[in-house]
């Protein structure tokens, strides 16, 4: 079974635009240092894609150095989130991103406990459904009071701050039912 | 006052009551307990104004955003309100997530130098 929410573009790699997959073995190092993977991985993403927005101009300095620290913040949290919900271990977390005329796509995908899911996928509709900058301040109101590890800020700063579109796709695993899958699109227009 | 580690540093200076921010944030959400006890220990100490330098802060996560949100809470609540946060035009990040402190506390003033 297949659920999205958002405007979710399936992703076709078959196409003439620059892309990028990377493979993350969730299982093959402990938590605290894939953590430091996330950053070099996010650091890379955002040097690799610099170099295609050339101009030594203050116009196309300012486009890139946009373009390079929203890029870095999204891949940065979109790996954080994926390797901190990623379950079982044994599955991969996959990464995707492609730069098209007008935007960054980027693809992240995970799978997840399913008991956790319709808390979470409560939350993503009020992302996507609400005023986000209300909801990014309710959120903070909400964490001064509570002493949370997640701060619920992510997705609502990649939207907020970078104009970001995101979507979510689930699926079911068809060799283990006690599994979904989520990927999560997000579009960073250029 | 400061916590000094590999990728950042935290440092508080009393006589120009200015607190320096630099490097990298990429901890998780529970490692970013000692930073959040360190600012707290600075806002409850209820300055007449303060200072936050963040003109080397090349990276902040989104728990680093929040913590830095608690911050400026803590100082609201402690009615520390002549706040003057300074950020660096070097990198594009800051314009566009520091504005979102003066939603916090509008009477913060927010600099890029």
């Amino acid at each position: 079974m297949t659920q999205i929410l958002g405007d979710f573009i399936d992703l076709d790699t078959g196409g003439s635009s620059d892309f990028l997959m990377i493979n993350f073995s969730a299982a093959s190092v402990p938590l605290q240092q894939r953590w430091r993977n996330n950053g070099l991985s996010a650091d890379f993403l955002a040097d690799y894609l610099s170099t295609f927005f050339p101009g030594e101009d203050d116009d196309s300095l300012t486009r890139k150095s946009e373009i390079k620290d929203g890029v870095n913040f999204v891949t940065n949290e979109l790996l954080e989130n994926a390797m901190k919900f990623n379950f079982p271990e044994k599955y991969p977390v996959r990464l995707y991103m492609e730069l098209q005329e007008d935007k960054i796509m980027l693809y992240v995908t995970n799978c997840i406990d399913p008991r956790a899911i319709e808390t979470w996928k409560h939350e993503l509709n009020r992302v996507l459904t609400e005023d986000t900058h209300e909801l990014f301040l309710e959120q903070v109101m909400k964490n001064d009071t509570t002493n949370n590890s997640d701060s619920g800020l992510g997705y609502l700063s990649m939207i907020n701050d970078w104009n970001a579109k995101l979507a979510w796709k689930f699926e079911s695993i068809p060799d283990d039912i006690n599994v979904q899958q989520v990927t999560v699109m997000v579009q960073l227009p250029i | 006052m400061e916590i000094k580690k590999n990728d950042y540093e935290i440092r508080f200076d009393n006589e120009i009551n200015t607190v320096f921010c630099s490097g990298t944030y990429r901890l998780t959400g529970s490692e970013y307990a000692p930073i959040s006890e360190f600012l707290t220990t600075i806002a409850d100490a209820k300055p007449d104004s303060l200072t936050v330098n963040l003109t080397t802060l090349k990276f902040l996560n989104s728990s680093g955003i929040n913590t830095l949100c608690k911050f400026i809470m803590c100082l609201r609540k402690n009615n520390v309100l002549q706040v003057k946060v300074i950020g660096s035009n070097e990198y594009a990040w800051q314009k566009k997530s520091l504005t979102n402190l003066k939603k916090l506390l509008p009477s913060l003033e927010l600099e890029f130098i």
